[in-house]
């Protein structure tokens, strides 16, 4: 089924990006703006596939992936809350080392045989006891068609990236842990004046944020090519950056967003196989093109961006005592 | 002190020695403060006297450098606002310290602890601000709401904590005469239920309408006890300045009537900059020569954007919307209406009056450079360091700016002197028109009558000023007339002889005929 494998493909590209957009999102939401992204996505692709290879279980590279982002943003947190360095520096300097680091460390697995993640169903079979009967629900609603395999016949990572959207829209905007958060980075003075604890949250956002950073670079070298090559991320923290902006701070936008780039991306894949006379550079720039002007278009309203917009994005605290 | 209670019965908060030092500057020294149960207790004292420090002292978001707190006259640690909360300490922020984005509810929620829902605390609310009338929408937008019902979510909200002691930073200067009269109502109230309160003013007539003891600070240090109902508004005065202040002289010169019209505002509009920004409506106000005009408002209703709109800082569509000596300037930038020979002075000195880290001098090379070109430029371009220089002396000899250095950082002052040095660097130019937001705002009575005089002499040497306050007492003692905006829209100026506290206070809280009020205010 050609339409079900492209749906399938379109959720692999689109997986690192929503979940790399939803942790900065959380990030950005407490008033931390984060440029490591790109930095500790690839981290975690490389924890995550040398602890799968060294292992043999790509069950414990997830974890790996998702425990070096996590400690990866600790350090980026260190440096700007702690010490109140400048944001936008330290992120950068952050991708910069990730990128020189991730190297380094996944210079013994270039070109050595990968794990790839099993489907859902599979990992389920393996549980004992009440692992095999969901096997074999999942396995045949797979069936279904069209969207049977989209639906049931997927990696376990894409079912986390969705509930974390469904997850972190429920928590900003239905908790009061969440508009605690949101208070912080609306206004970070008058959050610290009313005794909420400014850098303890902004250092569980910031961790958050890595988390899910390091295991969208999990994705990429558990599911999406299963192998270590240097600069797998290739821009996609980037592009997750960018995503939460244009969503205008929104989880469901990001959510579209991911899915459109996701969806463009393929797309243009499948016009260049069939040679539409377009030069391959501008069907390339496509889904960065068309991304760029879904979310402008939807983030139009002025008043309601601005309304989502963490007003003390960036800026860093420092609490006189 | 009239306040000292029986043998055996502490007060319920006493402060002794209390210090605070800020690197080499000592904001609060050595400071003993006595607040009894069921008492308006005043903090006076200027800006920069310590007051706020204390505050923050004992509202837990500063630690003291030495002395101690008696609770209920037990020493006791104020670690930190949730601190404070807890012993029964609640605070009402000068700057509010409210989150725009979010509901007047969600407001409320973030500052209790329980886990109560946000629907419960939204019923509370209601029910309180009903009860002690100060209505209030749970529901609605902070961002939308005006800075008299902003206030009322900060009450609110300290009230729902039960508090035995509140502190109101300053609750009045944002506030019409009639919201005040009604906050002072809610006061008496409190304290009829038992409860103290920190009353900080400068507003005196305030603090003899309703305190019952004050603590008067001057330079970080306790210069009196007193009952202010035993006191004069001049001798609270003199404790706080610790000199006499100058009334202003208005010289008996009558008044040029007829003179030229020399700042025009025609069906001035402009649509809002952001969400929380107030739109221009229609604004018609004419300045004349010889004349001072004032603009009375509560703050955040247009006068800062009715500002940017005649400085230059925004350009208007219709060039005959601002007229300067008659020419048409909507659409001319700031350097070409300073050539028209008008002068502005914003409301924020640092960063918009003056570049904080350039010293005197380059502030104002910057702002004079188009038009003082030939004195301090010349044809080539070149600095003339010493005409400016010279310049810069000039004026901070004539507006008598105390400064530490001979060309300091504009940073480096204090914020009445710099003030006095930015005016000073516009009247030096002997403008035609003067535009000037907040003149005296956060400044020491001293610096604020000698900026006043200044503004009344340009004016009787034939100059155009109009002056956007929130100060009425200033508009008053300096204007000729006097308008208001509100939610945008101007009214017709009032000649002071017409003007009573009571016009102006119905016109500043919306109440013109004809006049949609926002929603909420009117109950």
């Amino acid at each position: 089924m050609l339409f079900e494998s492209v749906l399938i493909t379109i959720a692999t590209a689109a997986t690192p990006l929503l979940l790399a957009a939803i942790g900065e999102l959380v990030v950005e939401r407490s008033g931390v703006l984060n440029l490591g992204v790109e930095g500790m996505m690839v981290m975690g692709a490389v924890c995550g596939f040398g602890a799968a290879a060294l292992t043999g279980s790509p069950w414990l590279g997830v974890l790996a992936a998702v425990a070096a982002g996590s400690l990866f943003s600790l350090l980026f947190g260190f440096l700007t809350l702690s010490i109140a360095t400048n944001q936008v520096a330290t992120g950068l300097s952050l991708t910069l080392l990730g990128l020189g680091l991730s190297s380094m460390i996944g210079e013994a697995f270039v070109g050595s045989a990968g794990t790839k993640l099993p489907t859902l169903a599979a990992g389920l079979g393996a549980v004992p006891v009440v692992g095999p009967p969901l096997q074999n629900l999942l396995t045949n609603l797979a069936e279904l068609p069209l969207i049977g395999r989209f639906l049931f016949g997927q990696d376990p990572i894409f079912y986390i990236s969705i509930l974390l959207v469904v997850g972190v829209a429920w928590f900003l905007f239905r908790t009061r842990a969440g508009l605690t958060l949101r208070s912080v980075g609306d206004n970070h003075a008058s959050a610290h004046a009313l005794g909420i604890n400014v850098l303890g949250i902004r250092y569980l956002a910031v961790m958050f944020g890595g988390a899910c950073a390091g295991l969208a670079g999990g994705h990429l070298s558990l599911v999406y090519t299963p192998q270590w090559v240097e600069n797998m991320t290739a821009g996609r923290g980037w592009i997750a950056l960018a995503l939460v902006v244009f969503a205008s701070w929104r989880p469901l936008r990001v959510l579209a967003g991911a899915y459109l780039f996701g969806a463009v991306t393929i797309g243009q894949l499948h016009a260049q196989a069939m040679g539409f006379g377009i030069p391959s550079q501008l069907l390339s720039a496509m889904p960065y093109l068309a991304t760029i002007l879904v979310l402008v278009l939807i983030s139009r309203n002025r008043r309601l961006t601005l309304m989502n917009t963490p007003a003390s994005l960036g800026q860093p605290f420092v609490p006189d005592r | 002190m009239s306040q000292v209670s029986a043998e055996g019965d502490p007060a319920l908060l006493e402060t002794r020695k209390l210090t605070k030092v800020f690197g080499a500057v000592t904001a609060c020294d050595a400071i003993d403060l006595r607040i009894a149960r069921g008492e308006i207790h005043a903090l006076l004292g200027e800006n920069g006297a310590g007051k706020s420090t204390l505050v923050k002292m004992l509202f837990g978001s500063l630690e003291p450098t030495a002395g101690e707190v008696l609770w209920k006259g037990t020493p006791t640690r104020i670690a930190s606002p949730a601190e404070a909360r807890r012993l029964g300490i609640g605070m009402v922020f000068q700057h509010f310290s409210l989150f725009e984005a979010l509901t007047a509810a969600q407001n409320i929620a973030l500052a209790l602890p329980d886990r109560t829902p946000i629907a419960t605390i939204a019923e509370r609310a209601r029910t309180l601000s009903t009860g002690y009338g100060l209505p209030l929408d749970p529901q609605s937008l902070v961002a939308d709401l005006s800075v008299g019902e902003r206030q009322r979510i900060e009450i609110i909200r300290c009230l729902l904590q039960e508090p035995e002691l509140i502190i109101l930073d300053e609750p009045t200067s944002v506030l019409t005469p009639q919201e005040a009269d009604r906050l002072f109502e809610t006061l008496l109230r409190l304290r009829g239920e038992g409860k103290s309160i920190l009353y900080i003013s400068h507003r005196l007539d305030e603090v003899k309408r309703i305190c019952d003891a004050a603590t008067v600070l001057r330079h970080g240090k306790v210069v009196a006890h007193c009952d202010p109902r035993d006191e004069t508004a001049g001798s609270l005065a003199r404790m706080m300045v610790g000199t006499e202040v100058h009334a202003i002289r208005r010289s008996d010169a009558p008044l040029l009537t007829g003179g030229e019209a020399l700042l025009e505002i025609n069906q001035l509009s402009r649509p809002p900059a952001t969400p929380f920004a107030i739109p221009l409506r229609n604004v018609d106000l004419q300045v004349r020569a010889g004349e001072i005009v004032g603009i009375a408002g509560v703050a955040g209703n247009g006068q800062s954007e009715l500002f940017e709109a005649l400085s230059g800082e925004t350009l208007q569509p219709d060039a005959a919307a601002i007229r300067i000596g008659g020419r048409d300037a909507g659409q001319l930038t700031i350097s070409e209406r300073r050539l028209l020979g008008s002068a502005f002075v914003p409301e924020e000195r640092l960063g918009h009056g003056a570049a904080p880290r350039l010293r005197l001098s380059e502030n104002l090379l910057l702002s004079r450079h188009r038009t003082d070109r030939n004195a301090f430029l010349g044809r080539l371009g070149i600095v003339f360091s010493g005409a400016i220089q010279l310049a810069s002396q000039r004026i901070t000899k004539s507006m008598d700016v105390r400064k530490s250095a001979a060309d300091p950082e504009a940073a480096a002052l204090s914020g009445g002197n710099l003030q006095k040095f930015i005016i000073g660097r516009e009247l030096d130019r002997q403008p035609s028109v003067l535009v000037v937001n907040q003149p005296t705002w956060g400044v020491d009575a001293g610096a604020a009558a000698r900026i006043r005089q200044a503004l009344i002499e340009l004016a009787r040497n034939g100059s155009a000023v109009l002056v956007i306050s929130q100060d009425l007492d200033e508009l008053f003692e300096i204007a000729d007339a006097i308008a208001v905006m509100h939610d945008g829209r101007l009214s017709a100026p009032l000649p002071r002889s017409e003007a009573t506290f009571e016009a102006i206070g119905l016109l500043m809280g919306g109440a013109e005929p004809g006049h949609a009020g926002r929603a909420g205010e009117a109950a």
